[in-house]
């Protein structure tokens, strides 16, 4: 029986990668049979700027898939509202599996000849793609993962994160958690590198004591046993960083539970699509975020209604994040031609886009320096939202771009 | 650490290795009855929850969305063993699973496309939500402490099933030998089209109450699914009460190696580094008790056939 199972976990591996779902968007497909047809007019027109080719590699299957829709979803929403015809977007799922991401990203490479890459959401499948991606002269513009590998050592020229370094939403919660005037938090994370890259991030801000640290499973459902030690501690606060399914059965469980402490997180746990799971036990927490639907900026503004319009669902931050990305890729098409590697490259980094969270800049590693809000989850009608409270850290580059040779 | 901290432990073990029954319990008469390896038990568990979770926000009661968990699992089971699982009794392991692992993605994909990629809100009922006060100063959340109470009563009545009635006999007599009991004039496809619903249906009731307390999202059935083999591998394959002390001793070695690995590493470690070492010790503890268990008694505790 036992070597029957061993047998299995191999056997449903080899299987899973082979089970590969092709997703490709009807604008990749037109804009390819017009790339056709410009081909053909070539020689009587000279065009100024060249077709831009855009390799989407992001989580479209699986338990990660909504935030994979979001940055998609924003993406294409971006991209169609600039109404450009010289982008041309092919789009695959990645199911999540650093193996999948990494034969992906050859492929769009090698065979469909793209010039810049985007899309990945999770850290260690970033880590799989991107140094090899960049080392090969190709763009990569990261709508969601910020390891402090390729944010200190391994920075690149080529590689430009518009969403955040990972520890950015953390050194804020543990800003807020200080600024609040908490004397003790208990943290919990997951067993993983961003999990312990997130606790490492809140205590490099927060001032007060711990009075319990704590790594869960990856992917663990039930937390009675945490919270238990966590009613038994002497905490003031809490502060967790779980991810999706993770932070959803958490909250469920920590609200049935009678302890009245205050809770902080970044956004991941509380995101658009994750809140409507999660319902009353999210209201009141205090979230920290690069982006909130109701920041006052016309281009937030307008963001906001036309993704409800056109998807009939509020925009979470991975959406948002698509759509900077979109955006700033448009805005460097617009100044620079993609062959020319040198001009593209300032293009990028002048960020001369109007960016959903207001004013946005690349530091010295090409990672964001940007205001990071606190945010409180409220209920709007029907709906779980968010509302921005206010910025618990204003200009916040990483401290990872001193070790970053660019 | 506080008595009051280890008894609250001990509770949650015990819950956790309840609901955990009522996965393995199906799975375990299914392994045991029809020599079946069932991989989509697990898609079942999904099926349950969202059922549940469908139900309950539009009608606003949850019982009635136990009874749909119960209902869609059972009738997603019969159908299954229906059209796909019969062909299947009489190939070899290997076939079963690869025919089982195709229905996950089918189930997975077929979930995704009626309910969506988000996951969906199922809450506690109000009756069971909040904590009671037991004897010693314990704290302890209502709606587990009737996870536990439901979770004995299903034991209890799979017990009376088993042991106490025709149908119980004519699965048992089933499981020793099929072809005696079919020649003895018991239609065998019909005992195990009832069977397997009945399985599912233990599926679908511990995705819906687990579904509670947790995400209902598309693949929550897959982490339970292997844990529900590891019960079956230690009570042994096809015991009803193995799978109960089974996964008992599943659920209280996993909560109890969270609590007390990490301090113990604690004492000649520093915190952080204990915490990332204890941790993955903890999680790695049943797997450790499945292959003692293996050393052991090859064919489980309480296991007839190896």
């Amino acid at each position: 029986m036992s070597m029957f199972l061993e047998e299995l976990v191999v056997w449903r591996e080899t299987t899973k990668e082979e089970y590969a779902v092709t997703d490709r968007i009807n604008i990749g497909r037109a804009a390819r049979c017009s790339t056709i047809a410009a081909a053909l007019f070539v020689g009587l027109a000279s065009s100024a700027m060249a077709d831009v080719k855009v390799g989407m590699i992001t989580t479209l299957s699986g338990g990660g898939a909504s935030l994979g829709i979001d940055v998609r979803d924003g993406f294409m929403l971006a991209v169609e509202q600039s109404g450009n015809t010289d982008i041309e977007v092919v789009i695959e799922d990645d199911q999540r599996k650093p193996e999948m991401a990494v034969q992906i990203a050859d492929k769009m490479i090698q065979s469909e000849k793209v010039d810049v890459l985007t899309g990945i959401i999770w850290s260690n499948l970033a880590m799989a793609v991107v140094p090899s991606a960049t080392a090969q002269g190709k763009f990569y513009l990261s709508p969601n993962a910020g390891p402090s590998a390729l944010a200190g050592k391994g920075c690149h020229a080529n590689y430009f994160n518009v969403a955040w370094q990972n520890d950015a939403l953390h050194e804020a919660a543990g800003a807020h958690a200080t600024a609040e005037g908490y004397q003790n938090s208990f943290i919990l994370a997951p067993n993983y590198p961003a999990g312990q890259d997130a606790l490492t991030g809140y205590k490099r801000t927060f001032e007060g004591e711990l009075s319990g640290e704590l790594f869960t499973k990856l992917g663990q459902t039930d937390y009675a046993a945490e919270i238990a030690q966590i009613r038994a501690s002497d905490a003031d606060s809490v502060f967790f960083f779980l991810p999706g399914g993770m932070g959803i059965s958490f909250l469920k469980q920590f609200a049935d539970n009678g302890i009245d402490l205050p809770v902080v997180g970044p956004a991941f746990s509380f995101d658009q699509g994750i809140l409507q799971a999660v319902g009353d036990a999210a209201l009141g927490v205090r979230n920290t975020s690069q982006w909130g639907k109701d920041l006052d900026n016309e281009t937030n503004a307008a963001f906001v209604a036309s993704f409800e319009e056109k998807y009939g669902r509020l925009p979470s931050l991975y959406a948002s994040q698509g759509f900077d990305t979109a955006n700033l890729l448009l805005s460097a098409m617009a100044s620079a031609d993609v062959s020319d590697q040198e001009a593209f490259r300032a293009a990028l980094k002048a960020a001369d886009f109007d960016s959903t969270r207001g004013d946005f800049a690349f530091g010295s590693n090409n990672h964001p320096v940007q205001d990071i809000y606190v945010r409180e989850v409220i209920k709007e009608g029907d709906v779980y939202t968010n509302r921005t409270l206010g910025v618990t850290l204003t200009d916040h580059g990483d401290v990872h771009a001193a070790d970053c040779a660019l | 650490m506080s008595p009051v901290l280890i008894a609250e432990q001990v509770l949650n073990g015990v819950q956790s290795g309840v609901v955990l029954f009522l996965m393995a319990a199906g799975l375990t008469l299914v392994f045991g009855v029809m020599g079946l390896i069932n991989l989509a038990h697990g898609s079942l568990f999904m099926v349950g929850a969202f059922a549940a979770a469908g139900v309950a926000s539009a009608t606003g009661s949850f019982l009635l969305g136990l009874v749909a968990a119960l209902a869609a699992a059972a009738a997603a089971g019969a159908l299954v063993e229906v059209l796909v699982l019969r062909r299947l009794y009489a190939r070899e392991h290997l076939d079963q699973v690869l025919a089982t692992f195709a229905l996950i993605l089918i189930f997975s994909e077929g979930v995704r496309w009626v309910f969506g990629s988000f996951p969906l809100f199922l809450d506690i009922p109000t009756a069971l939500s909040g904590t009671v006060s037991l004897p010693g100063g314990i704290l302890y959340s209502r709606y587990r402490l009737a996870l536990i109470a439901t979770g004995l009563v299903v034991a209890l009545g799979l017990y009376l099933l088993i042991a106490h009635t025709r149908i119980g006999m004519q699965v048992r007599a089933g499981a020793s030998d099929r072809e005696m009991i079919a020649a003895l004039g018991v239609d065998i496809g019909r005992l195990y089209t009832v069977v397997f619903a009945l399985g599912a249906a233990l599926a679908g009731l511990a995705g819906a109450l687990v579904g509670a307390i947790q995400s209902v999202q598309v693949g929550m059935g897959e982490p339970v699914l292997i844990l529900a083999f590891v019960v079956i591998v230690i009570g042994g394959i096809g015991s009803i009460k193995g799978a109960f002390i089974g996964a008992l001793l599943v659920g209280l070695t996993d909560t109890l190696g969270r609590l007390f690995l990490p301090p113990l590493f604690a004492l000649f470690m520093d915190s952080s580094a204990a915490a990332t070492v204890g941790s993955s010790l903890a999680s790695m503890s049943i797997y450790v008790l499945m292959a003692i268990v293996l050393v052991l008694k090859p064919s489980g505790l309480f296991g007839a056939r190896t």
